[in-house]
């Protein structure tokens, strides 16, 4: 499955941002071969409105299965779950470190949005 | 003659301009507020509210019988205002600028459009001004359609000033656009010139004639005044930083009304706008 990570990096050592909508990078990690890719999210850390839309349409287009971040508002979570999109969040330092709690399954799935917009 | 008054940096004054510039107009004249994410003028005009009414734009609606999710709805959609994957779109109405383009995309023809509500223009007599002031309602991100919507209220063959919302943006373009001469308000300071500075390349792009007003001179330095000389700007009147015009303003107060001594700075820019209207003109 591929998992979405909100992160300013370029690797799992890399902080996870607590911000959707307007983190600066997805690293989607691809665990059937455990390789990532990152994809840059600046267009959308800029944005007047509307950035955790376009986060969301950006990471379903990707094809990620989940996704792992700090926060999440409310309408990337619409955008997020009527693409299937499972979504955890956490309090974990590192892309790696959230990537171990997800394994270890320590995450618990996001039911609902749990900051409003332009909350950071 | 359609006036605006606009500024790069916000609390320059404007809405001062404005108003007391509506007052010695010597005519009836047309005041219309179109800083309507935060209307003002209407604390320092006060009158009889003669009209009201709700501004509404059209925002899409799905009809899910019809929709076969192919999308072109939300590939249109500039504002990812409506998405689609592979289902009966999302729409988000906060997001969405009522274009209607996505209905007329939609190849199933599953896209109706419905009224949604975005604020109010009132229209409030006191003296020679007849005062249009636009509200968004609280919420709406949307001030351009707004804005619009109060500019075409604008009556043809009375002398008519706009009070622009700050910065350069949308709403500062939507208020500007079409005018026949713009007043940008500054401060004469760092920060004051910075912001004229990218006010003043938005007018030049718009092609509009323009001069400056400085505000609270006396304050800062000299820098507006140098840019202003080195760029051939007229510099149409300087307001002294007086605390009585601070206090005058903070009472709600008209300050021709309350201190004459000042009447004369204001009708002597309207006689300079009119100059530079003819000047251009000709």
């Amino acid at each position: 499955m591929k998992i979405a990570f909100s992160t300013s990096g370029n690797d799992l050592t890399s902080p996870l941002d607590s911000r959707f909508g307007r983190a600066p990078k997805f690293l989607v990690y691809d665990s059937d071969n455990e390789s990532f890719e990152v994809v840059d999210n600046q267009q959308n850390m800029n944005a007047a409105q509307g950035a955790g839309i376009q986060s969301a349409e950006n990471v379903a287009r990707m094809g990620v299965n989940a996704l792992i971040t700090g926060h999440c508002g409310p309408k990337a979570f619409r955008v997020l779950q009527a693409a299937g999109i499972k979504i955890f969040t956490t309090d974990a330092p590192t892309v790696g470190e959230a990537l171990e709690r997800f394994r270890a399954g320590k995450l618990t799935e996001a039911k609902a949005h749990d900051v409003e917009g332009h909350w950071a | 003659m359609i006036l605006a008054i606009a500024s790069g940096k916000g609390g320059t004054g404007k809405t001062t301009v404005s108003v007391n510039l509506a007052r010695v107009f010597g005519s009836d004249v047309q005041l219309l507020d179109c800083d309507v994410e935060e209307p003002n003028a209407h604390l320092f005009v006060k009158g009889t509210t003669i009209n009201e009414e709700a501004v509404s734009i059209r925002i899409p609606a799905i009809d899910a019988s019809r929709c076969d999710g192919c999308g072109e709805c939300s590939r249109f959609c500039e504002y990812h205002a409506i998405i689609s994957f592979g289902a009966t779109p999302l729409v988000f109405a906060e997001m969405c600028h009522g274009c209607g383009g996505c209905a007329l995309v939609c190849p199933k023809n599953a896209i109706h459009e419905i009224d949604k509500r975005i604020g109010v223009i009132e229209t409030i007599e006191n003296g020679n001004i007849t005062l249009i002031t636009g509200r968004l309602d609280i919420g709406v991100a949307m001030a351009p359609p707004l804005i619009r919507a109060v500019k075409s209220r604008i009556g043809s063959g009375i002398p008519t000033i706009l009070d622009a919302p700050p910065g350069t943006s949308c709403p500062v373009i939507t208020t500007i656009r079409g005018t026949d001469i713009v007043v940008l308000v500054t401060e004469p300071t760092p920060f004051g010139l910075h912001d004229l500075g990218l006010a003043v390349d938005m007018v030049r792009e718009l092609g509009i004639p323009f001069g400056v007003v400085i505000n609270r001179a006396g304050i800062g330095d000299a820098c507006v005044h140098n840019y202003c000389e080195r760029e051939r700007i007229p510099l149409l009147l300087e307001i002294p930083d007086d605390r009585r015009i601070a206090e005058a303003y903070s009472r709600g107060s008209l300050i021709v009304d309350v201190l004459p001594e000042y009447r004369g700075f204001f009708e002597n820019l309207i006689s300079k706008i009119m100059n530079l209207l003819n000047e251009k003109r000709s």
